[in-house]
């Protein structure tokens, strides 16, 4: 085709511009492979930078707290004592409870909390954003404010009733309010896996309904609090925990163990870690294949370079136009890039608010990401075309106008293998073009490889979070219900549950808020006394062992081992902060490596023996049968000793509906990805193959064998690397997919490194699809070859 | 032998043209490179197409030779029409009957001498050995050497002896000495005598040196599309005969 070109262009140009022409399949291919890596930077970056300025502004305008400070109750009047604490900014106090909700239609309980808004004016730290509706008139014990997703989940509009117990009594509660929270970004059940909006709720009443309600008259049983720009976060907790001590502090925390930012935050890592990886696969395969193909081209175009040299152009011309060439697939990468990464990311942004509760999420990226993009892409490109351009420099005008002489088979490495007697001629020009252009031949299986490897590396992230859910449902808390008293209650209270309609099994378990210290570390967290032969809830090792508590002693998981710097055999001074608060030694007798969560184990005798207790216990683990669950749930509904009610099974059922339903997003995305390299690299290794052999594979016609026949020697060699490729990218998959479960792997959980099978299953098809699908476009090209006027060309 | 066939009733030649005409591109820019060519060759004839660049005489060996086809006109082998035939068939026909030598040797460069041959023999039905066909052209002592490691007049035998291994009915070389200079050109010529007396293969050569003509049986000379002059010759000489 001829491009209407106008003068103004100079004639180098306009060869450039029909050059490219000629190449389009080619360059489109390497453009694509660019954009693959500036789309994936520009999504990672853009969300990252979105997600966090957005949570930045939100926390900001909404005055998240930096610290909070739980009590059993303390009186109103100390607000001015922590307002005084050096480094507050801005404090307030409140009253928190938990709660049940028996939703109309729902016959399973839900739980949650509910908590006091001032009633006049909004609250100084952790202000809500009203939806819809209003705050509660000051004194209604009648009114509330939803959490938006709870509201949703249930079809809650203004007006509707959410009957509720709290504090052992039954409330009535008018819906007037519908609200997002900067405290419920991640709308998630204390102690929870998975997040679920039907069972888990939160609503906002008045200071003055809610303390009546929950017995706190005139005192509050929370303390939240912001800290003043470069104030430190210790030194204000530990004047918050010696001002609370008197009133059952169980210690205040900061940030980092409020569960709904530790999810944003967890989530902001692992987009860095897949912004680091990502782009630079991309760019190095784009940088290899510019390689591959301008040294093609500059090869074929020998004599026109020593032409234009012997005209008197210079070598800087040379070097100018071959890298103009390069620019275009660079920028056209750029663009399509750019364009993929914000409608991806657009995407994204929309599938990230069905998790993350913001009351704006927009993805935005800074001008910068696109600037750095830029640079890195120019880079890569130019990095790649930067050896053959120099050699295309060098060349000597009269050497460069003689044609080049034919390659030299018979000094390659490796060619006696293809002298094998066995081998027809076919297959061995297959294997000497392997032999004699060795570096090619690996670029291209390593590149085949990296396109599955990605896949898999991707993918894995699938079959890892299956498996994390697997074992914690099915390995670690087999129980389909967790009740948890309000009080702690004697052993007849949990035989009474497990006398309650349709339980099959029961588990007692104690838990305790304390303090763990080692020398100056400190770890907060929740000491978990369970039976010796616990069935239903249990600590899992990653082996899927169950670790058992040995006898006086406490198993600590690894994470919290790490932070304390602590062994077996070390031994932790305890600091219970409830109850009678008392203050112990217990020796740690394991350390355990689980997937989810951190914790603290201990047998429950030993538990209700350190705290001087009876056989006391904090609630039940119990299995259910199905056809009596709406009985028991309503008995449990009604029970006023029943703090909260996790339905385990439940929960996991919509989790997996909500992966289920994103799956074919994630899957489509990782595949278009890995496709993306495996089309650049297949699609340009095959086409010049072609363009170097079509002199080859037409005599072949001529001399009378058959489009099949020739077929095999073009496409035999990608099949053959291919082949090569699986095994190589399975490994590199395996090698991502560990590196990337280290990498992510937080506090939060520790992503297990498992590859399903169907998951190589799967990358191995990708590759070997999107490989053939490539070759054979290329193929085509055989069958419209002008067999004549080859024949006639002199290469 | 040659004697006894001529006086042979009506043999069926190898090939037989009628009108054949070819035309690439159409309108005012359609060139004409076959303006209707009559034909017969009879079988075992070392045929030498004569004529200048353009004369179409390259448009009528690759019609013959089953590459491309005519515009109109027909043509016959050994009696059977080839005018209609499909793309597989002509790969069959090739296949099966044609051997090609061409001006730039059309070697694979992967491939050692012995392989190149190999590379027919193993798709022929009763081939020569890669070996005896090689030694047909004097290359008995070159047979794992790779083209890059042959002369130009070793390259071209070496496709000689590709074009003969299976044995084909027809030989058809298209300016065969054209990248030769004259010594060497004159040895791959006894190389194509060579073959077509003791294989008895149809041979056509195409050049633009009238020289050659004197070692043919039959020379025609094309001109604009069509044959202007065609005779044949009472004695041959020997490729060692001729010089330029």
């Amino acid at each position: 085709m001829r491009l209407p070109l106008p003068t103004l262009i100079s004639a180098l140009d306009r060869k450039l511009l029909r050059d490219l022409w000629g190449m389009k399949g080619q360059a489109l291919a390497i453009a694509f492979v660019i954009a693959g890596g500036v789309a994936s930077a520009v999504v990672a970056q853009g969300m990252l930078q979105s997600l966090a300025e957005t949570r930045r502004a939100y926390y900001e305008r909404y005055r998240f707290a930096h610290v909070w400070a739980p009590v059993v109750r303390a009186p109103n009047s100390l607000l001015e004592d922590i307002r005084a604490i050096p480094g507050v900014q801005a404090a307030e106090t409140r009253i928190r409870a938990p709660a049940l909700f028996d939703m109309p239609g729902m016959e399973e309980p839900a739980t949650g909390e509910i908590f006091s808004l001032p009633d006049f004016g909004e609250p100084a730290v952790n202000e809500i954003h009203l939806v819809r509706g209003r705050r509660p008139q000051p004194g209604r014990r009648d009114e509330a404010v939803v959490l938006e997703s709870f509201a949703n989940a249930h079809d809650l509009d203004i007006g509707d009733i959410v009957p509720a117990t709290i504090h052992g009594g039954r409330e009535n509660l008018t819906v007037v309010g519908v609200a997002l929270s900067p405290e419920h970004v991640y709308a998630i059940a204390p102690g929870q896996l998975v997040p679920d909006d039907r069972l888990y709720g939160v609503l906002w009443m008045g200071r003055d309904a809610l303390a009546q309600i929950a017995d706190q008259d005139g005192a509050f049983n929370e303390a939240v609090v912001r800290l003043a720009y470069g104030a430190s976060e210790t030194a204000v907790i530990d004047a918050l925990d010696a001002l609370l001590d008197r009133y059952g502090t169980p210690g205040a925390y900061g940030r980092d163990e409020h569960i709904s930012d530790r999810f944003v935050s967890s989530e902001l890592e692992q987009l860095g870690t897949m912004g680091n990886v990502l782009p630079p696969i991309f760019l190095l395969v784009a940088a290899f294949l510019v390689n591959v193909v301008i040294s093609r081209l500059i090869a074929t175009e020998r004599s026109e370079i020593g032409l234009m040299k012997a005209f008197g152009y210079t070598d800087r011309d040379v070097v100018v136009h071959y890298l103009k060439l390069v620019s275009v697939m660079g920028a056209l990468g750029c663009v399509i890039g750019v364009g993929a990464g914000i409608w991806l990311g657009r995407s994204m942004a929309s599938l990230y608010t069905e998790y993350y509760r913001f009351p704006f999420l927009v993805f935005q990226a800074d001008s910068r990401v696109y600037v750095v993009v830029a640079a890195i892409t120019a880079l890569a490109v130019g990095g790649g075309a930067a050896f053959a351009v120099r050699r295309a420099a060098r060349l000597e005008p009269a050497t460069a106008m003689t044609p080049a002489p034919p390659p030299d088979y018979s000094k390659a490495i490796g060619t006696r293998i293809t002298n094998l007697r066995v081998l027809d001629q076919q297959t061995r020009m297959i294997l000497r073009q392997i032999v004699r252009f060795p570096a090619r031949a690996a670029f291209t299986t390593v590149g085949v490889a990296v396109s599955g490897g990605l896949l898999i590396g991707t993918m894995f992230f699938l079959d890892a979070v299956e498996e994390m859910i697997d074992v914690y449902f099915d390995v670690a808390n087999r129980h389909d219900v967790q009740v948890t008293f309000v009080e702690p209650r004697s052993r007849s209270a949990y035989f009474e549950l497990l006398r309650a309609p349709g339980v099959l099994d029961g588990e007692p378990y104690r838990t305790v808020a304390a303090r763990l210290r080692h020398g100056h570390l400190e770890e907060r967290v929740g000491l978990t006394g369970l039976p010796l032969d616990a069935r239903l809830s249990r600590m899992i090792d990653t082996a899927e062992r169950p670790i058992v508590p040995p006898p006086g002693g406490l198993v600590l998981s690894r994470d919290l081992a790490d932070k304390l710097r602590v062994e077996p055999g070390d031994v932790l001074r305890v600091e219970v902060t409830e109850g009678r608060r008392p203050v112990l030694d217990v020796p740690v007798a394991a350390v355990t490596t689980t997937y989810l969560g951190s914790g603290a184990h201990i047998r429950i005798e030993e538990l209700n023996r350190l705290l001087r207790e009876g056989p006391v216990v904090s609630g039940a683990f119990l299995t259910v049968d199905d056809a009596a669950a709406v009985a028991l749930y309503r008995e449990l509904k009604a029970a006023p000793a029943v703090a909260s009610v996790a339905l385990q099974t439940l929960a996991r059922r919509n989790f997996t509906a909500t992966m289920d339903r994103n799956l074919g997003t994630s899957i489509f995305i990782y595949t278009a990805f890995a496709a993306l390299i495996a089309i650049g690299v297949v699609y340009n290794s095959v086409q010049i193959s072609f363009a170097e052999r079509a002199r080859e594979l037409a005599s072949l016609r001529v001399l009378g064998f058959t489009r099949a026949e020739v077929s095999y020697i073009l496409l035999g060699e990608i099949a053959f690397l291919t082949l090569l490729a699986l095994p190589l990218g399975a490994a590199l998959g395996s090698g991502l997919a560990w590196s990337l479960a280290q990498a992510m792997s937080s506090d939060l959980f520790r992503i297990p490194f498992v590859i399903e099978p169907a998951t190589y299953g799967y990358a191995g098809v990708v590759v070997i699809v999107v490989t053939a699908a490539s070759g054979l476009i290329v193929r085509r090209k055989l069958d419209r070859m002008d067999l004549v006027a080859v024949l006639k060309s002199r290469e | 032998m040659r004697e006894n066939r001529a006086a042979a009733p009506a043999p069926v030649p190898c090939f037989e043209t009628s009108g054949l005409t070819k035309v690439y591109g159409s309108g005012p820019t359609a060139v004409h490179a076959l303006r209707g060519v009559d034909l017969v060759l009879p079988e075992r004839e070392l045929v030498v197409l004569l004529g200048a660049s353009g004369s179409g005489k390259s448009t009528l060996l690759n019609i013959l030779g089953g590459l491309d086809r005519a515009t109109s006109g027909r043509l016959f082998f050994r009696g059977q029409e080839l005018t209609y035939a499909t793309p597989s068939e002509l790969t069959e026909y090739r296949r099966r009957h044609v051997g090609f030598v061409f001006q730039f040797y059309n070697l694979m460069a992967s491939l050692t001498a012995r392989e190149n041959v190999a590379l027919v023999t193993e798709i022929a039905e009763q081939p020569l050995s890669p070996e005896e066909a090689l030694a047909m052209v004097g290359l008995e002592h070159r047979l794992d050497h790779f083209p890059s490691q042959l002369s130009g007049g070793e390259q071209q035998r070496v496709a000689i002896a590709r074009a003969i291994a299976k044995r084909p009915s027809v030989l058809l070389c298209d300016e065969p000495t054209g990248a030769l200079d004259s010594a060497t050109g004159i040895r791959v010529l006894e190389a194509i005598k060579n073959v077509n007396e003791t294989m008895g293969a149809t041979t056509l050569v195409i050049t633009h040196n009238a020289t050659v003509a004197d070692m043919a049986d039959r020379v025609i000379v094309f001109s604009d599309g069509r044959v202007r002059e065609e005779h044949v010759n009472e004695a041959r000489k020997d490729p060692k005969e001729l010089s330029w």
